[in-house]
């Protein structure tokens, strides 16, 4: 089973790479762009077929580790 | 005083540390392994070291946080005993909940390295002592992200209760967007734990402990540690 895990940044969290990023894209002349966050995402392999089970476990996963729930938010999709 | 210093995979740090705590207790520190989970008996102070612990991957000091090691060192702190984190051990503080607030990317972007100057904002902790109130001192900072972020509740709290330990400033000790290298909030360059027993900071005060290189302006923190004894 695979899952993919999205980590954003919560609103309101200052994002200077973005903003470095959508900079870039108006220099780059690339229209319509209003705003760029960044975030990361992560694809990850799970050795159960049991959804609730994987969902606890992804959960777990992005609690501890995978995201600073101080200043990110997390979204679980199994795909 | 008994130190020991906590080595994870990318620490760089530590060997000046050893050196800045070696000069001032006159006892080389225990150097500890990030996986193993004891701290050696009778540890008075656990110092987290500057570097890049797992190349700072998926985020500074996320990783290092999780270390077995740092189970020892939270109950270590429970109970009273202290710990400093310098730079990389300053996000590894506040990842792994011992200190609150995150530290985001510079807002220039750009990684800091150079001389600049702070505000001792107290000098009545077991940290501080050397130091006269509201001090200026030079120190070293090297950071990338260094940039101090916390909710305004954290903030108001931190500010309240006066848990601000250093603020970046002029020479002259004036705190300004001027003097502010990363961004942080209010200037924040370290920051106390509830009960002043944990410091956080991004500068290297164990880089300045001789005139040979630039200075000695951070050696009261570690002459301050060395008279501290939990019996005491």
């Amino acid at each position: 089973m695979k899952a993919r895990v999205t980590v954003t940044l919560k609103t309101g969290v200052l994002d200077p790479q973005g903003k470095a990023i959508e900079g870039a894209l108006r220099s780059l002349d690339v229209e319509g762009v209003a705003s760029v966050r960044q975030g990361k995402v992560f694809d990850i392999e799970l050795d159960t077929t049991d959804r609730e089970k994987a969902g606890k476990s992804l959960a777990a996963a992005c609690e501890k580790l995978l995201a600073n729930t101080v200043i990110e938010n997390y979204r679980v999709e199994i795909l | 005083m008994k130190p020991a210093i906590v080595l994870f995979p990318g620490s760089n740090r530590e060997g000046d540390a050893a050196r800045a705590l070696e000069l001032t207790t006159g006892r080389a520190p225990a150097i500890v392994w990030h996986a193993d989970h004891e701290l050696p008996p009778g540890t008075d102070l656990v110092v987290l070291p500057g570097g890049f612990s797992y190349g700072d991957y998926l985020r500074c000091g996320a990783i290092a946080a999780r270390a077995p090691m740092m189970d020892a060192v939270r109950k270590h702190a429970a109970s009273g005993g202290l710990v400093l984190g310098i730079c990389n051990g300053f996000q590894i503080l506040v990842e792994s909940g011992l200190l609150p607030g995150v530290l985001m990317r510079n807002a220039g972007l750009r990684f800091i390295c150079r001389m600049q100057h702070l505000r001792v904002e107290r000098n009545d902790t077991v940290f501080t002592r050397g130091y006269r109130q509201h001090q200026t001192i030079k120190v070293a900072i090297a950071h990338g992200e260094g940039n101090y972020e916390a909710d305004d509740e954290t903030i108001t709290r931190l500010e309240g209760d006066g848990r601000v330990a250093f603020r970046y400033s002029d020479p002259d000790g004036n705190v300004t967007d001027l003097s502010n290298p990363n961004g942080s909030t209010h200037s924040i360059a370290g920051i106390y734990s509830e009960k002043f027993n944990v410091l956080g900071l991004m500068p290297h005060p164990e880089n300045l402990i001789d005139p040979l290189i630039g200075g000695v302006d951070g050696l009261p923190m570690f002459q301050s540690l060395a008279g501290f004894s939990r019996a005491a």
